[in-house]
């Protein structure tokens, strides 16, 4: 197969959010595809920058409104009769 | 939901219908409480923040016209409040709308190293947990806001645009170094673990 749309790591740097967030057209992301296979430095700060975003999620997956703030929410609103007990 | 129950909702909120309050007190305090915490890193603050944010959203629910989600204005409430907070304690200037920085150099990945294939255990342990925690601490107000929004609470770059006014272009500027950042930061921290694993 030939390959005209041959790629360089500055077009996959310009292209990375775009195309870690899935918003790219399907040829452009073929051949990015196509050049991280055979680049080792673009697929590692691909890897790397997903597995970043992942990672960042994840840590803050657990920090949740704690029961007396949210009590002290509901009554700073008046809201203490509606305030839902688990 | 559809457009009737949305006109429905923001009538009844106009009208001040409490238990319509309560309820979206019920469904939106937690994502601007964890919001709060990641723009101030400490609970006191994160707590004033969620309070004011919703003090402000009912005084002022005049003002909101139904356009974005009710979840979009309290965080852009949530947001100005953080930064408003943060410029009073730093003395610092910074705004959304502020020109982007012409140096591009922190678009440019630095360290080139594969950790990827560190043990999950050693990429979720409490350790590396604290690090992120840090690490995003060092963003700059205005990344670490789109940041969070897109990323971590995952809005839309539309959504993010809307909260932080902000075009959707400069959400994905924002965004790309905000990242790239922290890519870098995890990086360093990774890449420090590997080699005390060889010794
Ligand atoms: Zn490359």
């Amino acid at each position: 197969m030939t390959h005209e749309h041959d790629i360089t790591c500055q077009n996959i740097l310009e292209n990375l959010n775009t195309y870690i967030d899935g918003e790219l057209g399907d040829e452009i992301c073929a051949d990015i595809e196509a050049h991280i296979q055979t680049c080792l430095d673009c697929r590692i700060v691909v890897n790397t920058l997903k597995k970043t975003i992942e990672l960042c999620k994840y840590a803050d997956s657990e920090s949740s409104l704690p029961v007396e703030t949210r009590h002290r929410l509901f009554a700073k609103l008046n809201l203490e009769d509606y305030e839902k007990k688990d | 939901m559809n457009e009737n129950s949305k006109t429905f909702e923001l009538e009844a909120l106009q009208k001040r219908d409490r238990a319509v309050f309560a309820q979206v007190l019920d469904q939106n305090s937690d994502r601007i409480y964890r919001l709060a915490l990641k723009m101030l890193g400490n609970v006191q603050d994160a707590e004033d923040i969620l309070q004011e944010t919703f003090i402000k959203a009912f005084n002022n629910i005049d003002q909101f016209e139904g356009r974005s989600k009710v979840s979009t204005w309290l965080y852009r409430i949530a947001v100005n409040e953080s930064l408003m907070l943060l410029r009073k304690r730093k003395g610092n200037t910074i705004q959304l709308d502020a020109p982007l920085e012409t140096d591009e150099g922190d678009l440019i990945p630095r360290q080139i190293v594969d950790w990827c294939c560190l043990p999950e255990k050693e990429l979720m342990n409490t350790e590396t947990r604290d690090h992120i925690r840090e690490a995003v601490k060092t963003l700059s107000d205005a990344n670490r806001a789109a940041f969070i929004l897109r990323d971590v609470e995952g809005l839309s770059t539309q959504e993010t645009a809307e909260a932080l006014d902000i075009s959707e272009s400069a959400v994905k500027v924002r965004l790309m170094r905000a990242r790239m950042q922290l890519r870098e930061e995890l990086t360093a921290f990774f890449a420090e673990k590997m080699i005390k694993e060889t010794l």
